[in-house]
Order: structure tokens, then C-alpha cells, then sequence
């Protein structure tokens, strides 16, 4: 194995950690803050998906589209929260969960019912395609650098909105006691609004960006929903610094173990067994590791819940 | 004048034809289970289409049919089969799909005494010895598209070639198919996960391993993101795969990654026959887009079963296998006759994705493999 191809994996990697974290970023967020289990997380993330291809085919452009994701999966999420979510905070997880999961078959259907039942175009910029070749001679395609680009920038943003703006303060305070702050006179209805929107928001931002190289249709949300909240079960429910690690050790694994798996098990058995049985341990590989994180630190790796 | 007389006769011949040979034989009561929500409802919702509008061409009032939607589930699949059969009286049933779906309903209808029709799932199990009298693919045998993907690399003279297919059944019958006839080597072997969107890491591999050529079986959703993924990741080895990823639905979705790859299939609707040249414009007229390959199916699937209506009556059974198994329609793939494993002898064509117009689409540029039947034969023990 060749240093190139390393190299070229890890920044895969971290590229599919930094999508994970978009997505895991507002699940967290609004677990932590409300105690809400969102099984519809991954619908928002198919709304800015579509949103962005529409947007995309009538203006060809694709920042716009990349806005109208932001702003379609906003919209959805505040639109949730007010009619359904908001009845959903004093019911047990059974409840959220039976709420959110009828959510989803909703957002399939309807989708489907605008949309159609084929997937859409959506495409890379003509400015953002093609490799560029980074020092060591290693060819890497732009957009995936955009991307692990646009994640760092996302987690800057909100670190930044956390520590540093009232805004920040309230998630915060809202986090750990919500009595006290309704108390202290903060519109604790909208703060959880607000708090939903903004998940929803990069929930469809990551579903634009990833709809461009991938497939934009109807249930594209679910697998990725499953492995952000591995995610954050990994990284410690409400924390977005243990949603970023857990996000970039997801996305390691899952790019480095297909690769190395196989070679690992060729070394005692015959080529063909050794993939069948390397792919598969590889496509379990970050449950155990989960697992095991779970052993060692059951809140997670920066849970602050017991 | 005269000459204008002259071809109204023939023309009315054609339609007083069909009606004069329609003996009535009773109804015929089918049950559809398909694909029509979900992932992968675009194959079905194909499949289905085709279906009707042969039916209503044929406008043959003794095929009563119902129309299910297993949602890619096979406990959903076989509920329903055993609705159609215990309560809706069915005769016949078709329109599955997926593999794994087929495997669960179909034994157990034709073990009951049901035919069943396959528009597209045709896995080995029942090819070779689960083989049935009542079980008829339309279709294709699971490993033949792969099987001339193979060929087809031998012909274009590729010596070294990546392959990869998702790690589930139809997808080891993918690979298997394709080394059946492939002769160079192989310089890389990988199984994805089923429903895997990113393929990052095998476009890493497949630029480190020293290929001269990727074949890849990677139905659906999945195909599209490889594609895009591929195109941009600045290989430009060529590409070779089965129609699945390449079929009418999806070329739009993947744009112009696509062009120029060269896949394997049974179809295109630019092949020359008449019953295909009426069958993409009337398909074009009543839906508004471009037939598949699974539509071509569906409609070929029914046409079978319209044939058979027409020579025997459903209750009798051996007569009714022996009239399917006669094949005596107008297939739009042109020749089509069964093998004795009830699975078809046909052509297996090589197309090339192309641009027409706004549409991508597919265009005929060979023949991989001629009379293709399947490897299953022998293992099958019908006569």
C-alpha cells in the first residue's frame, strides 16, 4: 500500500467526518437542548437536498442553491417544531420517536408526491470540479477539499455562536437547567425553535453538499441519520466538540477499515474469502467501535450526562 | 385514391385480427407486487407502467389485475402474496423486482399451484435446481448482462480490470458472472456495502491498483453517486457495467459523468424491430418520458401472458405452461425464446451512453454475446 493511497484516505476520511458532523451537529444540539429523539433529522437533510437541486436546474446556480438548502431546511424545521415537536418535549422518548418516525414516511411521500420517484440532477460547480494535486503528488478532487473546508468553518461558526453570543448562552443554560432559565424571563419557545431551525439548517446544508457527488432522492436521509447518532452516542450527547471528534473518528474508520480489513485478513486466507469477510467485519467496524468507546466512557467521550 | 383504399384494408385486418383470435378462455386474474414507494420505486413504477400499457393495448377485458406496493420489504412482499393468493383468488402473479424479495414469494406460489412471471428478478436459486414449471423469467437470468460485461471486456481487448459490486447475493452473482467469461486478470476485487452513497475510498483504490479498465455492478442510487464521484476524481479509465446502472431513470439524475461508458443490456429502445419501434413512441405518448429497460420488461411480461390467454385457458394448467413456454409473442427485444429453466434465449447488446439533445440516453453499438441462454440449464430438471 502506497503512501499516496493513505494519504488520499485519510482526507476521505475526514471529508465524509466533516458531512457526518453537519448532520450530527444539530441532532446533538437538539437532544441536548430539548431531550428530543428526531428520527426526522435525516428528512431535513433530504429537504435541503431537493431544495438545492430544484434551485440548482431553474438558476444554475449553485450558491443560490446552496442557500435555498439552508433556507428550505430552516423553514421545515421551525415549520415542525411549531406544529408537531412542540407537543412532543414532555412525552417520553417512545412518544418523540413514534411522532418523528411518522414524520419521515410524511417527508418520503410528499417529496415524492412533488419530486417523483426518480432522483434529480444536482452537479459540482464547473469551478469547483476535477482533482487538483496537492504536495506529494497526490491528485484530490477540489470539491472534497471545499467540503472538508466548508466543515471546519461550520464548527468555527458555532464554537464561535456557543461561546461568544448571547445566543450561545441561552443553548447553553437552556442545556442545563430549562426551569431556571423560563424563569430568568428567556422565551424558552423560541429558543427551541430557533435551536431546531439552526440543526435543521445544517442537516439540509450537508444534504446539499453531499446530494451534488451523491444521489439526490427520496430516503436519502436514513442511512446517514443512523450513523450521526452513532456519532453523537460516540462523542457524548449534547456536546458539538464531542459530535465533531466523534464525526471525524466515524468517518476515519469507515474509510480506513474497508481498506485495510481485506488486506489484513489476506495475509492468513485466500483472496476471495479474505474480502467477503474483510467487507464485512469493515461495515461493522464502527459499531464496535462504538461499542467499545461506550465501554470505556458510557456518557461518551465528552458526555456530560451520567 | 385507390391507394389510399388500399391501405385502410390492411389496417383494419390488423385490428379485426387480434379480436377474431381472441378465443375466450375466462378470466385471468393477476396480482401485482412491486416496488412503488421507496429507494427503489423508479424500477418498479417501470415495470409497472409497461405492464399497463399493454394490457391496455391489447384491450384483452378477461385480464383483471391488482397492483401492490411491497416497498422493497420481503415480509411486506410475502403478506401480500399471500393476500392475493388466499383472498384475491389470483392466478398469476409478477412484478417483483429484488432478488431477495423474489426468493421469499416465489417458491411458495408456484408450490401452491400460481404462475409466476418474473420482469426482472431472476436469481440462481431459481434458475438450477429450485427451477419450477409455473416460474417463467421474462427477463434475464441474474449473472447475464454481467455475463457479457465480461465477453465485452475480452472483445475491447482489456487485460486488467477492477471489479466491484455491493456484498449482498445478487451482487456475488454479479462478479461471479463476470469472471465467468472474463479472460485477462484482475487487479482488484471489492465488495461495498449495499446502499453505500460514498465511494471515495474504492476510487483511491481503483486509481492505486494499476487497472486498465473498472467493471462495476452498482444498481440505482448507487450507481449515481460512483459515477459523479468517479468522473470527478480525474481517472479516466474506462467503464464498464450491467444496464442497471445506466437504465432511463437514472442517466438524468447522473448527467454527463455518464457519457460514453459502455454497459450491457438485453434492450435499447433504439432496437430495430417493429413491435419496439411502436412500443417506445406509444410508451413515450402515454407517459411523457423514455421507456427503460424495466419497462420494456413489464411490457414484454404481459404480452407473454396475453399470448398464453389467447391459446389456453388458466385453469389448465400443462396447457397454460406449454403456451407460456411457446413464447409466441412479439418480444421488443426481437428473437425470444425460453430455455428449458423457463429463462430466456437472447441477444445481449453493448450500448454507449450518449447525449440527445437535453436527454441522456442509450445507443446500440454491438452484440456482446448472441443467443445467450444461462449456466443454470443443466441443474434445472424440466423437460
Amino acid at each position: 500500500m502506497s503512501a499516496i493511497l493513505l494519504a488520499e484516505q485519510v482526507l476521505n476520511g475526514l471529508q465524509s467526518g466533516m458531512m457526518l458532523f453537519l448532520t450530527a451537529a444539530g441532532l446533538t444540539l437538539i437532544f441536548g437542548v430539548m431531550g428530543l429523539i428526531n428520527l426526522a433529522h435525516g428528512s431535513l437533510y433530504m429537504v435541503g437536498a431537493f431544495a438545492a437541486a430544484a434551485v440548482a436546474a431553474y438558476t444554475g446556480s449553485f450558491l443560490l442553491a446552496l442557500a435555498a438548502s439552508i433556507a428550505a431546511a430552516a423553514a421545515a424545521g421551525a415549520l415542525v417544531e411549531v406544529l408537531v415537536i412542540r407537543r412532543l418535549y414532555a412525552r417520553d422518548h417512545l412518544d418523540q420517536v413514534l411522532a418523528t418516525f411518522a414524520l419521515i414516511l410524511i417527508f418520503s411521500e410528499g417529496t415524492r408526491w412533488i419530486y417523483g420517484s426518480f432522483p434529480l440532477f444536482l452537479n459540482i460547480p464547473p469551478y469547483l470540479s476535477g482533482p487538483i494535486t496537492l504536495p506529494g503528488g497526490i491528485q484530490y478532487p477540489l470539491y472534497r477539499l471545499t467540503i472538508i473546508g466548508v466543515g471546519l468553518a461550520v464548527a468555527l461558526g458555532l464554537y464561535g455562536l456557543i461561546t461568544h453570543t448571547k445566543l450561545g448562552i441561552r443553548i447553553r443554560a437552556g442545556e442545563n437547567d430549562r426551569e431556571m432559565i423560563s424563569a430568568l424571563g428567556v422565551d424558552i419557545g423560541k429558543l427551541y425553535t430557533i435551536i431546531f431551525a439552526l440543526g435543521a439548517a445544517l442537516a439540509g446544508l450537508a444534504g446539499a453538499l453531499v446530494g451534488a457527488i451523491q444521489s439526490v432522492q427520496v430516503g436519502m436521509g436514513e442511512p446517514v441519520l443512523i450513523l450521526a447518532f452513532v456519532v453523537i452516542v460516540i462523542g457524548g450527547i449534547g456536546s458539538i466538540k464531542g459530535a465533531l471528534v466523534g464525526a471525524l473518528l466515524v468517518g476515519l474508520t469507515d474509510t480506513l477499515g474497508p481498506l485495510f480489513l481485506p488486506c489484513l485478513f489476506g495475509l492468513f486466507l485466500e483472496p476471495a474469502s479474505a474480502a467477503t469477510i474483510g467487507a464485512s467485519l469493515a461495515s461493522m467496524l464502527i459499531y464496535i467501535l462504538m461499542a467499545a468507546i461506550l465501554v470505556w466512557r458510557p456518557s461518551g467521550l465528552y458526555g456530560v450526562r451520567a | 385514391m385507390k391507394l389510399r383504399y388500399l391501405a385502410i384494408v390492411p389496417a383494419m385486418a390488423a385490428f379485426a385480427l387480434p379480436a377474431m383470435a381472441q378465443s375466450d378462455n375466462g378470466p385471468v386474474r393477476v396480482g401485482m407486487i412491486t416496488t412503488l414507494s421507496g429507494g427503489g420505486a423508479g424500477l418498479g413504477i417501470d415495470v409497472r407502467d409497461g405492464f399497463l400499457l399493454a394490457v391496455k393495448q391489447a384491450g384483452n377485458a378477461n385480464l383483471e389485475l391488482v397492483i401492490e406496493d411491497d416497498q422493497r420489504k420481503p415480509d411486506i412482499a410475502v403478506q401480500l402474496a399471500d393476500r392475493m393468493i388466499q383472498s384475491d383468488n389470483v392466478d398469476v402473479l409478477t412484478g417483483i423486482i429484488w432478488s431477495n424479495l423474489a426468493m421469499a414469494v416465489v417458491p411458495s406460489a408456484v408450490a401452491q399451484g400460481k404462475f409466476y412471471l418474473s420482469p426482472n428478478a431472476g436469481p440462481s436459486a431459481l434458475a438450477g435446481r429450485g427451477c419450477n414449471a409455473n416460474y417463467f423469467n421474462v427477463a434475464w437470468q441474474n449473472d447475464n448482462l454481467h455475463e457479457a460485461a465480461g465477453a465485452y471486456s475480452n472483445d475491447a481487448g482489456y487485460q486488467n480490470t477492477f471489479i466491484m459490486a455491493p456484498n449482498y447475493p445478487a451482487g456475488i452473482d454479479a462478479l461471479t458472472g463476470f469472471k465467468r467469461f472474463y479472460q485477462g486478470e484482475l487487479s482488484g476485487e471489492l465488495l461495498t456495502k449495499l446502499g453505500q452513497t460514498d465511494y471515495a475510498s474504492e476510487i483511491a483504490q481503483i486509481r492505486a491498483s494499476g487497472a486498465d479498465s473498472v467493471f462495476f455492478f452498482l444498481p440505482g442510487g448507487m450507481g449515481i453517486s460512483f459515477l459523479k464521484q468517479y468522473a470527478d476524481s480525474g481517472i479516466d479509465l474506462p467503464v464498464v457495467g450491467p444496464a442497471f446502472s445506466f437504465d432511463q431513470g437514472i442517466l438524468q439524475a447522473v448527467g454527463a459523468a455518464a457519457l460514453g461508458v459502455i454497459n450491457t443490456s438485453q434492450w435499447n429502445k433504439d432496437l430495430e424491430n417493429a413491435a419496439n419501434a411502436a412500443f417506445v413512441e406509444s410508451f413515450q405518448a402515454e407517459y411523457g418520458r423514455l421507456p427503460s429497460l424495466y419497462a420494456s420488461q413489464g411490457f414484454d411480461t404481459a404480452n407473454l401472458l396475453l399470448s398464453a390467454m389467447d391459446v389456453a385457458p388458466v385453469s389448465d394448467m400443462d396447457a397454460f405452461q406449454a403456451a407460456l413456454k411457446a413464447a409466441d409473442f412479439d418480444s421488443v427485444r426481437g428473437d425470444f425464446a425460453f430455455a428449458s429453466n423457463n429463462h430466456p434465449i437472447q441477444n445481449i447488446y453493448v450500448r454507449e451512453v450518449v447525449q440527445e439533445g437535453d436527454i441522456f440516453t442509450n445507443r446500440l453499438i454491438g452484440v456482446a454475446m448472441e443467443n445467450r441462454s444461462n449456466a443454470y440449464v443443466e441443474a434445472c430438471n424440466l423437460p
